[in-house]
């Protein structure tokens, strides 16, 4: 007597493997996966999302760990917040478990995952600045038991999408063995949403320095010049300490990476200033980054 | 941290007697904990009927907007839809308002604030008559919202009861007096909402007789019952409002702009329908805290004594009427504080615009008024040099001062020795033996806060506010005591919000009756009334209406012993269940001297009358004041602008404590929730809109955000008009707290701080 559809139309499988996973998305290409629901869940409650059918990704053990490639970590996108926050996986990855300390209240951390965090992608998500620092790349599985590698940036950038019934299994990680800082500013002294987010991490192989914003625009941003700038300032081979004028100057230059002065008007009269509000946020911006790449040096 | 806050505040009293387990004085845990700690009680959300039908509301998209059409042909020809009513089916009064009938049931011809209610549906699911409501078809000519509300004088009037609700020109003493200085400020107070951490919920069942049940956690079920009754062309007795759990409330819940719809939708079914709201619809639908602009101007002679206060205060009240009227008089009436002025100017009014709906939160008015004054007092110790808080002992109201509104203050008003409190108690350490890393920052734990940037500050409040109605309002409740086989019952229409009420009443029955077992029974509008559960009315009204009825069920019970005797029923008391005379010669159980019996009495409480505020603010408006002051710690990262509130010492002015744990979790949830009004709530909208109406963008503090609460002194000077001269304790820290955050943060970064909640960029210090 109820024009409800009862629960029991709906078709939830729990598959045991990424394959079967994949395998039981194509069977319906109306179901949606889901891991943590953090997010999922959320959209549903409101109304906004009313999914055919669910594929729980919680019970494929392979994605619930990490394993060792040619000097990558190869980490299972269900990984949990709660997981990576852990000290043995901050001594390989300090900034992921940084990030995902940081991501929410501890009933979100302790459900929340790396892929569901990277499939949102929110501007605010935690892990997608440390990942777009790191140059992480996604292992997608596909049918068939197809694997690609795109990028974490493409896909966030909307440059590479996933097809029907493809999974994000795995993400590729370098293990850089050097410091690795993610800081983030929010609204009040418990858990919150970043008002602005930074990662750095340096690469001493490479002598490079990675730095991404995240969380002031809809992906994290990377300050490419400066990276180049404050990593020629470096001396690799010894201490690798930076003076506070250059470290301040780093934070600056990122800071005026992403958040640009307005463009001068065409015919030369002054731009209007930046209201002040955001003049706040680029402030907030280059104290991070300042910050960031202070503790990640001696 | 409420356990170490209570003994401390008895250690600094000195030493005391080992408290009561009964009775007042006591520490009674509220009979409903353990069912709320395990999830079984049951609220007005977990309401059942066989047979329910579900409800869903249209709410307007626009803030301001004619209403060309209204077509419901599509949502009515739904599967699964059974009624779907709008304003032409609403057959008693169209417009219903506490003070003024302002408000329609339903928006017939234009919409007013976002979130307004145009049509509302029940349908067999849920989902069903969410959908169908959105399959309402509205055609609207979109107009121009007036959201700034001082633009609202000139704009072209929202409402045929035209723009302006209330205006206020308070004149007090000579306004051509000058102070040797002068200090002005302009300040910004943001939209608080109640957020009460259960959403709105209801169920209407229909009666055969043509009447309707409505079951929800009202907190006046009265009015509602009478505001719903009028708008449903029914009679009073034919609309009955059951109060069901109440899941926190710290404004007014499900009003009638809830229940009416539900029960329209009943009563055309014939069936019941339950409506659950979402959060979004909870923030959308419900009364805010006034947002409000004011502009200050205080006089003082050298050494820092007033001796002037100008102010403006304007009061956004949304499009509705509601509680503004009141909010108005309180922030006009408190608006130099509890300090003593000799001269005051002070000119508020409260202006509709296409804004979120304002009312009823508790401290409104008062708590606005609270963080501009202060803010004029820090201003006023920096120009003069002298220290915020000495300036405010120098200036300090006390019993036997006049108010501005020329009410003389008669009730204990120990604002002095309150500061002294809070001024006098430690400051807190600072972490320096603990390691760096496990220090909470500004930022929180995982945040980017780093030592060297981080500035504490010390800031100092204080705040008035009064209890009970004011300005004319018939304060009355009626409570009934009930005994029988050794078991009390109270019976009174007073909710329990979650204040206290219900524990209160059953001490106050075990003190007089020496009963240990008291049940309150369920609040229901068969009862007679006891007004809403604002103002700490029923502390004061209510409770003492269940004293004077428990009063006469003890000398029913022994005006026979004591007539066989020879004695009176004074010379006899009753402790344990035992009735023993005063030279121990009489002894016998209340279970014998009862015989079986049943013994009932009813009594009414009202407290002397007061007097509206006449056309220049003067009157004797309020029946009682209570008083607090608040010394705030705080951490600001000066380049991040990030803040933690470190410590809030807390004194405050209670009369007589009745329930010292009771007390301190009161005491510690007002801090925290103006915690939240200093730093994060506010309820943002954009041209009238609604921006962010959920719990993740409408930031409430955590357990990481609410500070360390100490409650240093707890004044028990006993009010000799209130019933066991106890003042009612929540509001006071709720009006006092934003202020003290905003003084320390002024103080920790020289900022100004003049609008609330702080902004990050508010705080920020900048080298040059």
């Amino acid at each position: 007597m109820t024009t409800h559809a009862p629960q029991t139309a709906q078709s939830v499988t729990l598959p045991a493997s990424l394959d079967e996973a994949v395998a039981a998305l194509s069977a319906m290409p109306a179901a949606v996966p889901v891991a943590g629901g953090t997010d999922l869940m959320a959209a549903v409650n409101k109304g906004l999302l009313r999914p055919a059918g669910l594929v729980g990704l919680g019970r494929i053990s392979e994605l619930r760990g990490w394993h060792y490639q040619d000097g990558h970590a190869l980490l299972g996108t269900g990984l949990t917040h709660a997981r990576m926050g852990r000290p043995d996986f901050a001594a390989l990855i300090p900034a992921l478990a940084a990030s995902a300390r940081a991501a929410g209240p501890p009933q979100i951390r302790n459900a929340g995952t790396l892929g569901g965090n990277i499939a949102s992608a929110a501007p605010t998500g935690d892990s997608l600045p440390v990942l777009a620092a790191l140059e992480a790349d996604l292992v997608v599985a596909g049918p068939g038991g197809a694997r690609r590698e795109i990028p974490v940036s493409h896909l966030l950038a909307g440059r590479e999408m996933l097809a029907p019934a493809e999974l994000i299994g795995f993400v590729r990680v370098p293990l850089l063995h050097a410091p690795q800082v993610y800081l983030k500013a929010t609204g009040r002294t418990g858990p919150g949403r970043a008002t602005a987010s930074v990662a750095v991490v340096l690469d001493p192989a490479r002598r490079g320095v990675r730095c991404a914003v995240g969380a002031i625009a809809p992906m994290p941003l990377r300050p490419l010049e400066a990276e180049r700038w404050i990593a020629s300032l470096i001396d690799w081979d010894a201490d690798r300490g930076l003076a506070p004028e250059a470290l301040a100057a780093f934070g600056e230059y990122v800071a005026a990476a992403c958040i640009p002065d307005p463009e001068p008007a065409a015919d030369g009269s002054e731009p209007p200033a930046l209201p002040p509000a955001v003049l706040h946020l680029r402030r907030t911006v280059a104290t991070l980054a300042r910050r960031a790449l202070g503790r990640a040096l001696p | 941290m409420s356990n170490d806050a209570a003994t401390e505040s008895q250690a600094l009293d000195g030493p005391r007697q080992e408290p009561p387990a009964l009775g007042l004085g006591a520490s009674l845990p509220p009979a409903d904990a353990r069912a709320k700690t395990e999830g079984t009680f049951p609220y007005a959300a977990d309401l059942w009927a066989e047979g329910l039908l579900w409800a869903a509301l249209l709410r307007s998209p626009h803030p301001h907007a004619r209403i060309l059409s209204i077509d419901t042909a599509a949502a009515a020809e739904m599967p699964g839809v059974r009624a779907v009513v709008t304003h032409l089916d609403v057959l008693g009064d169209p417009s219903y308002g506490r003070l003024v009938a302002d408000r329609p049931v339903f928006a017939s011809d234009v919409v007013r604030h976002h979130g307004e209610a145009i049509a509302a549906v029940a349908a067999d699911h849920p989902d069903t008559a969410r959908m169908a409501a959105a399959a309402i078809a509205v055609e609207y000519e979109i107009l121009d919202p007036v959201t700034d509300p001082e633009k609202a004088f000139e704009a072209e009037p929202l409402h045929p009861d035209g723009n302006l609700i209330r205006h206020i020109p308070l004149r007090y003493g000579d306004p051509d007096l000058m102070g040797e200085v002068v200090v002005e400020g302009l300040y910004r107070i943001g939209r608080q909402d109640p957020a009460p951490i259960g959403a709105e919920a209801g169920l209407a069942v229909p009666r055969p007789d043509g009447g309707v049940e409505i079951y929800t956690g009202s907190t006046d079920p009265h009015t509602d019952r009478d505001l719903a009754a009028a708008c449903f062309g029914l009679e009073p007795d034919q609309v009955k409002v059951v109060v069901t759990g109440v899941p926190g409330a710290t404004g007014d819940r499900e009003d009638p702009g809830f229940q009416i719809p539900l029960g329209l939708l009943a009563l055309r079914t014939g069936c019941p329908v339950k409506l659950a709201a979402t959060r979004e619809e909870s923030f959308l639908g419900h009364a805010h805290r006034h947002p409000t602009l004011l502009r200050y101007r205080h006089h003082a002679d050298s050494e820092g004594r007033l001796v002037k206060v100008e102010a403006q205060i304007l009061l956004d009240a949304g499009a509705y009427a509601d509680a503004s009227s009141e909010s108005l008089a309180a922030a006009v009436a408190f608006a130099c504080g509890p300090y003593i002025v000799p001269h005051a100017f002070i000119e508020g009014w409260a202006v509709r615009t296409n804004n979120p709906p304002s009312g009823h939160v508790r401290g409104e008015g008062a708590m606005q008024v609270c963080a501009a004054y202060e803010g004029q007092m820090d201003k006023l110790a920096a120009k003069i040099g002298i220290d915020p808080a000495e300036l405010r002992l120098r200036n300090a109201l006390a019993t036997g001062d006049i108010l501005p509104t020329g009410q003389t203050v008669t009730c204990p008003a120990p604002v002095a020795e309150l500061l002294r409190a809070v001024r006098d108690f430690p400051l807190p350490a600072l972490p320096k033996d603990v390691p760096e890393s496990s220090w909470l920052l500004p930022g929180g734990p995982e945040g980017a806060g780093e030592p060297g940037a981080v500035r504490r500050g010390v800031g100092y409040a204080l705040g008035m506010v009064h209890m009970l109605g004011a300005e004319g309002a018939d304060e009355v409740s009626t409570a009934t005591v009930k005994v029988h086989d050794g078991v009390a019952t109270v019976i009174c229409a007073a909710v329990e919000t979650g204040q206290g009420f219900s524990t209160l009443a059953r001490q106050i029955v075990q003190e007089t009756l020496g009963i240990e077992e008291v049940h309150v029974a369920s609040v229901d509008t068969d009862q007679p009334p006891a007004g809403p559960a604002t103002h700490g009315r029923h502390t004061w009204v209510s409770g003492g209406a269940v004293e004077r009825a428990a009063k006469m069920v003890r000398t029913q019970l022994l005006q026979p012993l004591a007539h066989k005797f020879g004695m009176s029923t004074e010379l006899l008391q009753i402790t344990d269940g035992k009735i023993t005379s005063y030279d121990g010669v009489l002894s016998t159980t209340v279970t014998e001297a009862m015989d079986g019996k049943e013994l009932w009495a009813t009594a009414q409480c009202r407290p002397h009358p007061t007097e509206p505020l006449d056309e220049s603010g003067q009157g004797d408006a309020f029946v009682g004041l209570a008083f607090c002051a608040i010394r705030a710690v705080v951490d600001v990262d000066i380049e991040l602008g990030s803040i933690r509130v470190v410590e809030m010492a807390v004194a405050q002015d209670v009369g007589r404590v009745l329930n010292p744990a009771q007390l301190a979790t009161r005491i510690e949830a007002g801090v925290t929730q103006g915690i939240g009004t200093a730093l994060t709530e506010n309820l943002r909208t954009t041209r009238g809109l609604v921006r962010r109406p959920d719990l993740t963008g409408y930031a409430l503090p955590t357990s990481l955000d609410a500070a360390d609460i100490r409650i240093v002194k707890l004044v028990e000077e006993r009010d000799v008009v209130a019933p066991f001269g106890a003042k009612p304790a929540s509001a006071a820290p709720v009006v006092t707290s934003p202020a003290a955050v905003a003084a320390a943060v002024r103080a920790a970064t020289g900022r100004p701080v003049n609008r609330l909640p702080i902004r990050p960029q508010s705080a920020v210090v900048t080298a040059g």
